[in-house]
């Protein structure tokens, strides 16, 4: 039976990640960098949530909201001041950009909150729910994420196909210049491709952290990386390849922590990501795209 | 005859100007080292200063190997500090079991210098194999993770030491099966403690000297501009026919065993090691140091890490906000490099184009 609840438990936590990896697979899809500071966006939003409930005290749902509208700005803000002057410049110059981004946010959030690290208040006030006479036990943070995720990746994938802002989204990741050509605003898709993401961070850490309550200006940035890891593994670029690659991760990270070992559960994460880049390095469900000279 | 004569000359010209700067480089390290030397003997130095002698070398050995994969190679490396982890570790693994066996200290210290550089540079080919078929973003994210692994595993890990030989575990001392007066070594997150404290300035520049060499030498060979030029651009490197494979691992193995030197010194300056404090933080700190001192340029990333680690130290506003000034250093050079308005406006501000602006007038008022 503990199977089967580190089981829904590894799902739970995919969902997480899967909903981080949507924000870098459109990321990368889009303006074909690889957003380092997004996991620190998850960070900020977390931050957003406990300060609003802890001095305001306000509802939940509308510290969610909120945070969901400041880590929006935040991303366009990140995107207008220190990737948009790097459209045209070499990938390691706006990768370097990414890290110092990711870098500085953790570190105000260092200084404006301190070292320690805060215990954050579930935001989920369902209660847990007992089966199979109470030896399974799925909690309530369980019960709304796994939903909320698939919610997320149908919405976004029928925003992508059908509205004309998601299209021009295709347009832009195909070719930039032509789709300069067609009359779409790259700098202006781009931009939504940041505030979507960030948006969609902002929600990834009201579940996280109300499931891991631990809050510090450093708890976003591994999330971060493995969510990439996720959106590599389910090839990068790709909406539902996020979803399958970030459920997979979460299952496999719970699982070598229940059952090999549990302080080598983060090598265990990243030596799948470098097994998968060696074997199939477009991901599960990602395109081979041809260099050309 | 006379276009080879003119090749030749400006060939000689330029191996001059390298060999010339060479000097000028070792130059200026030997009469600061000169310096620092005599204002310790005249007792001029604080001990604040003085403490912090060897971590500039190891800091500068460090910025300059990385240069070697970033500047030259053209990949970014985000686990750096994991081959400093390795040699670290191995050095002080080595300097404990030997302590009784080899009583010179400038012997055992070499030996354990070679074995720390050596077991970096194996993990370097090793990685590299594994990882430089990629190019960018992946690699970038790749060599984070070995970074991490590395870390990982070091802090499970304990390693003991008696008459049978060298006995592993992941779980805790006791599962070692030691027999008695065996030595535990290393002891999972708490690392190895008590390495004997052999790391001195003078050991720490002639070692940053040698890194520099090293680097300087393989920049200006065959090999240097095979690498170089797979940097400028991998597929015309490929078509000319340099095996980027041999080329790329060549330059990442010995910008690993040159990171597994500083971490040798490293473990035998300060008396315990453990394997935290080679994490992701590290390997961005010695990033830092390799982007202000210019990416490609030796110099540069030697006096950056000198001057990153002796400035904090000193100034109280540097050292409260030390990690946020990096983190502004990177994002602000990067945006000034390449950013279009700041390119246009450094052509407008340049020296060389207020020159040429002058000659230009100059020649339209004759006109």
């Amino acid at each position: 039976m503990s199977f089967i609840t580190y089981l829904i438990n590894g799902i739970s936590l995919g969902s997480v990640y899967s909903i981080i990896a949507l924000g870098y697979t459109m990321v990368y899809g889009i303006a074909k960098m690889l957003n380092f500071a997004h996991g620190d966006v998850i960070m900020i939003g977390g931050y957003i949530i406990f300060t609003i409930m802890s001095t305001m005290g306000l509802n939940p749902i509308l510290a969610v909201v909120i945070s969901i509208i400041l880590c929006t700005l935040l991303g366009i803000t990140i995107e207008g001041i220190a990737y948009k002057p790097l459209r045209r410049a070499p990938s390691l110059a706006v990768l370097i950009t990414a890290i110092g981004v990711s870098y500085l946010l953790q570190n105000i959030a260092l200084l404006i909150f301190g070292a320690e690290a805060k215990s954050f208040t579930s935001v989920i006030p369902i209660k847990p729910i007992s089966l199979v006479g109470g030896r399974i036990t799925i909690s309530g943070e369980t019960l709304v994420t796994i939903p909320l995720c698939i919610l997320i990746m149908t919405g976004l994938t029928i925003f992508i196909k059908k509205s004309k802002t998601g299209r021009g989204m295709i347009a832009v990741s195909e070719d930039k210049d032509a789709a300069i050509l067609m009359g779409i605003n790259v700098n202006k898709t781009i931009a939504i491709t940041f505030a979507i993401g960030s948006a969609l961070a902002a929600i990834a850490s009201a579940l996280m952290f109300s499931t891991y309550t631990n809050l510090s200006s450093t708890s976003g940035a591994m999330p971060g990386i493995k969510a990439f890891v996720a959106a590599v593994f389910g090839g990068i670029g790709s909406i539902p390849g996020a979803m399958i690659g970030g459920i997979l991760l979460g299952v496999i990270e719970i699982l070598s922590r229940a059952y090999i070992s549990t302080q080598l559960g983060d090598a265990i994460v990243f030596l799948i990501l470098i097994i998968v880049l060696l074997v199939k390095p477009t991901g599960i469900l990602g395109k081979k795209i041809q260099e050309k000279v | 005859m006379k276009a080879q004569l003119v090749k030749m000359k400006s060939q000689v010209q330029k191996l001059n100007r390298s060999t010339r700067s060479n000097v000028i480089t070792i130059g200026v390290i030997v009469i600061a080292y000169t310096i620092c030397m005599s204002m310790i003997k005249a007792g001029n130095m604080s001990n604040l200063l003085q403490n912090l002698l060897v971590a500039m070398c190891y800091y500068a050995i460090m910025a300059v190997s990385l240069n070697l994969t970033v500047g030259i190679l053209g990949q970014l490396s985000l686990g750096h500090a994991g081959f400093m982890c390795i040699g670290a570790f191995t050095g002080a693994f080595f300097s404990k079991i030997m302590v009784g066996t080899i009583d010179n200290v400038l012997i055992r210290f070499t030996l354990a210098i070679l074995i720390g550089a050596a077991m970096a540079g194996l993990f370097g080919v090793l990685i590299g194999i594994v990882v430089l078929r990629l190019r960018g973003d992946y690699l970038a994210i790749v060599t984070l993770a070995f970074g991490e692994i590395i870390k990982n595993v070091l802090n499970v890990l304990y390693i003991g030491y008696d008459s049978r030989g060298i006995h592993f575990s992941v779980n805790d001392t006791a599962s070692l099966n030691l027999e008695e007066g065996g030595m535990v070594i290393i002891k999972g997150a708490q690392g190895i403690s008590g390495t004997p404290r052999n790391s001195t300035f003078t050991i720490g520049v002639i070692l940053l000297i040698l890194t520099y060499l090293v680097i300087v030498n393989l920049i200006n060979s065959r090999s240097g501009r095979a690498i170089m030029a797979i940097r400028d651009n991998h597929i015309a490197a490929e078509s000319i026919g340099i095996d980027i494979t041999k080329y790329k691992i060549l330059a990442f193995s010995i910008s690993a065993a040159l990171a597994g030197v500083a971490g040798v010194l490293y473990s035998h300056n300060i008396a315990t090691v453990q394997s935290t404090k080679f994490g992701y933080n590290t390997s961005i700190l010695i990033l830092v140091f390799v982007v202000l001192g210019g990416m490609g340029n030796l110099r540069g990333s030697i006096i950056a890490a000198i001057l990153l680690t002796v400035l904090p130290e000193y100034l109280r506003f540097m050292r409260d906000y030390r990690m946020l000034i990096y983190a502004i250093v990177l994002i602000v050079m990067m945006i000034f490099n390449w950013a279009p308005a700041c390119v246009n406006w450094r052509k407008k501000h340049s020296l060389k184009g207020f020159i040429d602006n002058k000659i230009r007038k100059k020649a339209k008022e004759e006109a």
